[in-house]
């Protein structure tokens, strides 16, 4: 038996930005992975023989400061010059492309005038508001009802910062935040495409359509927080890099990681005194101890399943079970012969939405929320082997597809068939639009959310671990009592993307965390 | 892990604006003055005939109440014990089998949800009864534990049997084992062929047993009973629900929903009360490693008590019905009464009273305003209030093992 000051849970990249920050600081620090390899998600794994992919594929807003701090990209974590684009995939090949020069400047194509110089009044204001929010999210936002001078200035440099916007851009601000998608696009554009395209990221990954109301443009305005302006790059060295980059900062500064480590149960000490977390239990019985455990698992694995009902009050242990967690987002890689090709571009650049107005995407929506698969799917695709092409041998490419609404819950329950279903339906979707994919594919692999809950030990298979949600983020997330990375059960902490500020390849939720822990 | 929940939603019908217990016709038979009342959801009794004889039949004699409306639900499986500990304030996992408990429920914020007691029928195998229906609570307490949960408020008929003359009277109607059973003891039993278990329990605070059988033989059990008043050897009586609000009162009981707004019915966040608010300390066992509340009492344990729920003697002959109480007469206002009586046992006005305790301290003096009516003109007056620590009444042949027989 040895002890570690810190277990942590999980070796995604939130577990690993924690772990770094907390051995950087000298303390003894174990990561345990269940998987074979760290990373998550993010993880490269080979689908198909001598093919790779990992299921997030590409990056919005990791966050600088954690990169900065850690010396990401001297151990390989280095930003592209350019971000990707993004391509509204029109049938015919009319398509329109949100694009960023190595200046950062925006260029709009496909769409008209008058949308050309809505879009410029678009992007100045969210921009602002963009930048007004980015403070907050590497910031830990304290607990409602807890006095203290610090915490009082949290929130008022919140406030300081909206009432700086000046009057008439913080009373747009307060009327936008919450709008549904639809009428915030409706108000600015013509174009169905550009709709469409603008509208995802405030939806991609949560239970939310263009219509659903619950604060789609703060999630929007959250990716918004990155490098390129919340415009999708992907890393010199592939996704891969920062889990790479994060391991050889682990290691550096003395963290012990071990994988194919599940862990059992959080193992609590129950006496006259109360709870306290004195390590984990693994399957066969060991017992690794530790002064405290930070789980990067989400909210409702750590709580109900590792640390188990038994040790939380009533009320929270109802809440932990009542977050929206259900994904609606299933990932399809294809193994492809060659390099696909798509009407109307000149290569398969960027990253390629399918979704041709925002009533598709509500549509697919309706379907999935009932259980259903969409009549017509929705979805975001990049060909990753166009900027690494070691991913497949050479000549060879990867197709890899976020594909939404595909519901965790299906109705007719998940199947061998129910999978083959609707991975051909999508299949046949995305040959709509690259004539002749069919005669490419080698390999299809289609991971549908309940696949992503048991190959990634994620609840609902939802990336976000709890849905970017207005009752679900800032000092709520995941809820009230675990908000600021601390849990009810003393010596517990959190540090996944079910905390503050959420979810994506970002670190901040494992950077907040190990800020808490050090303070406390 | 499941959790069972049964509820047989069938068994309501919805031609039935109150649903009859099944002792109705006798209770229809008995109560002359027809003052029915709901109590969740039943047909009930508030007096049958003259409140001055019920009350006196509990203190006096044997009286009988039809408890079949108090919420009951029977909860077993491999966790029904961690269920009920991370439920409830106090320790159960001592509870014995044929052992019942008193307890307290609170939410996260260690608010009082309800009381309740806890029977341990047979090993493993519980029933919670509550004033209120709890079934909702008791759900969502239940997920993520392997436990059953059955609402047998239905399935259940019960009698409380209560007065210095209820051993006597029971033992005479075929419950030979009466004698041995100790406060807070379960017996089951067989009475005239059929199986009733007897508990040694009450809300009166004199002698008294409450017997729980199946629907189908509830009138069997209520003739049991009744069949020794009409051999003469005992004077037994049906009672309502206003007689045992004055000897529960009487007996320092407290009343959820009543005395103070549960905390699940509250909507003011300041009308909510925690159990040493309401003088249930004594059942919040701290050294328990957790239940469901105890992290918010700690705290609360650690501040002054900001109010207390208090047995108030209130002097004089005026009912302090809803009055108002102040530091002095006149003075500042510092509570209010929540319920009250007058009892023929001790000739006096007794009252439970919310009252602040200003810097954690009860307040040296307590008055009550009174209102009052002589011929339709309304009149003010001022009685001093005195405060009892203990219950108002309290005989020992409440616990006194084996009953004395009269």
């Amino acid at each position: 038996m040895s002890s570690y000051d810190t277990i942590i849970i999980g070796a995604g990249h939130n577990g690993m930005v924690c772990a770094c920050y907390l051995a950087r600081r000298g303390q003894k620090v174990l990561l345990l992975e269940a998987a074979n390899e760290i990373g998550g998600l993010a993880a490269k794994r080979e689908f198909f023989p001598e093919f790779q992919v990992s299921v997030a594929h590409s990056i919005s807003h990791f966050s600088a400061k954690v990169a900065k701090e850690l010396n990401l990209e001297s151990h390989g974590f280095i930003n592209p010059s350019c971000s990707l684009p993004t391509v509204g995939l029109n049938r015919n090949g009319e398509h329109v492309v949100l694009a960023h020069d190595e200046g950062g400047a925006a260029s709009l194509s496909g769409v008209s005038e008058k949308d050309l110089a809505s879009f410029k009044n678009y992007q100045t204001l969210m921009y602002r508001y963009a930048a007004m929010l980015k403070p907050f999210w590497g910031t830990v936002l304290p607990r409602i009802g807890v006095s203290g001078i610090s915490k009082a200035m949290t929130y008022a440099k919140l406030g300081l910062k909206l009432r700086l916007l000046g009057k008439s851009d913080m009373r747009e601000f307060m009327r936008i935040a919450m709008l549904p998608a639809r009428d915030l696009m409706d108000e600015y554009f013509d174009n169905d495409l550009l709709k469409a395209l603008l509208s995802w990221d405030a939806l991609i990954g949560s239970k939310m359509a263009p219509r659903s109301p619950n604060g789609p443009v703060v999630s929007l305005l959250y990716r918004m927080g990155g490098d390129f302006e919340g415009a999708h790059y992907l890393p010199e060295n592939g996704i891969e890099s920062l889990i790479y980059s994060l391991r050889s900062v682990a290691e550096a500064s003395g963290v012990e990681t071990r994988t194919n480590f599940p862990v059992e149960k959080i193992l609590i000490q129950r006496n006259e005194s109360g709870l306290k977390v004195e390590g984990v239990t693994m399957p066969d019985g060991e017992i690794i101890t530790a002064t405290r455990v930070v789980s990067s698992a989400d909210p409702h694995r750590t709580f109900i399943d590792l640390v188990g009902v038994e040790n939380l009050e009533i009320q929270f242990a109802n809440r932990i079970r009542r977050l929206r967690s259900e994904g609606y987002v299933a990932k399809l890689h294809l193994a492809l012969h060659g390099e696909p090709k798509f009407n109307g571009l000149a290569g398969p650049e960027g990253r390629m939405i399918i979704a041709p107005t925002m009533d598709t995407i509500e549509f697919a929506y309706d379907d999935a929320k009932y259980g259903e698969f969409s009549r017509q799917p929705v979805m975001e695709v990049i060909v990753p082997t166009r900027y690494q092409s070691e991913l497949a041998p050479p000549g060879k490419h990867v197709i890899s597809a976020h594909v939404m609404y595909v519901p965790k819950m299906l109705k007719s329950k998940w199947s061998v068939d129910a999978r083959e279903e609707i991975k051909n339906k999508t299949i046949d979707l995305l040959a709509q639009y690259s004539p002749g994919l069919k005669n490419l594919i080698a390999h299809a692999e289609f991971l549908t959310p309940e696949d992503i809950e048991s190959n990634f030990r994620v609840t609902g298979g939802n990336w976000h671990h709890a849905d970017h949600v207005i009752d679900q983020m800032f000092m709520m997330r995941p809820t009230y009592e675990a908000a600021q990375y601390s849990t009810p059960v003393p010596g517990l902490f959190l540090c996944g993307a079910g905390c503050h500020p959420g979810g994506d390849l970002m670190g901040a939720a494992g950077h907040n965390a190990a800020h808490e822990i050090l303070k406390s | 892990m499941p959790s069972t929940i049964i509820q047989d939603i069938n068994q309501h019908n919805f031609h039935e604006v109150l649903k009859p217990t099944p002792f109705h016709p006798r209770v229809d038979h008995d109560c002359l003055t027809k003052n029915w009342m709901d109590w969740n959801g039943y047909l009930t009794a508030r007096t049958y005939d003259t409140l001055a004889a019920e009350y006196f039949a509990i203190r006096s004699s044997c009286s009988v109440m039809d408890l079949t409306p108090m919420g009951k639900y029977r909860i077993n499986g491999p966790d029904a014990n961690k269920f009920l500990n991370r439920l409830v304030t106090r320790d159960v996992s001592m509870l014995r089998p044929q052992r019942v408990s008193y307890v307290v429920m609170c939410n996260d914020e260690g608010k009082v949800l309800d009381d309740a007691t806890i029977f341990h029928l047979n090993e493993g195998d519980y029933r919670l009864c509550c004033q209120h229906h709890q079934l909702d609570w008791l759900m969502i307490s239940s997920l993520g534990m392997d436990v059953s949960i059955k609402e047998e408020t239905h399935d259940i008929a019960a009698l409380a049997v209560q007065g210095p003359t209820s051993a006597s009277a029971l033992k005479l109607a075929g419950i030979d084992e009466i004698g041995q059973l100790k406060p807070y003891d379960i017996l089951h039993t067989q009475l005239h062929g059929f199986e009733v278990m007897v508990s040694r329990t009450g809300y009166t605070g004199d002698l008294g047993y409450e017997l729980w059988t199946s629907p189908d033989n509830a009138l069997s059990m209520w003739d049991a009973i009744f069949e020794v008043k009409q051999k003469g050897f005992y004077d037994i009586r049906t009672i309502g629900l206003s007689a045992l609000e004055m000897v529960r009162i009487e007996a320092g009981f407290i009343l959820p929903g009543d005395d103070f707004n549960t905390a699940e019915t509250a909507i003011r966040a300041d009308r909510v009360r925690s159990p040493y608010e309401v003088g249930l300390g004594w059942v919040v066992n701290l050294d328990k490693p957790n239940f469901t509340g105890k992290r918010a009492l700690l705290d609360e344990k650690k501040k002054p008590i900001k109010r207390r729920l208090l047995r108030l003697e209130v002097s004089g002959n005026k009912a302090p019905q809803d009055s108002f109480l102040y530091a002095g007469k006149g003075g500042k206002r510092i509570g209010t009464i929540m319920t009250q009586i007058w009892s023929p046992i001790l000739k006096a006005n007794l009252a439970m009273a919310d009252v602040e305790f200003a810097g954690g301290s009860q307040p040296s003096e307590i008055w009550a305003e009174i209102y009052y009516q002589k011929e339709l003109e309304w009149r003010v007056s001022w009685a001093k209030g005195k405060v009892w620590n203990k219950p108002f009444w309290s005989h020992p042949r409440r616990s006194a093992s084996p009953p004395d027989s009269y």
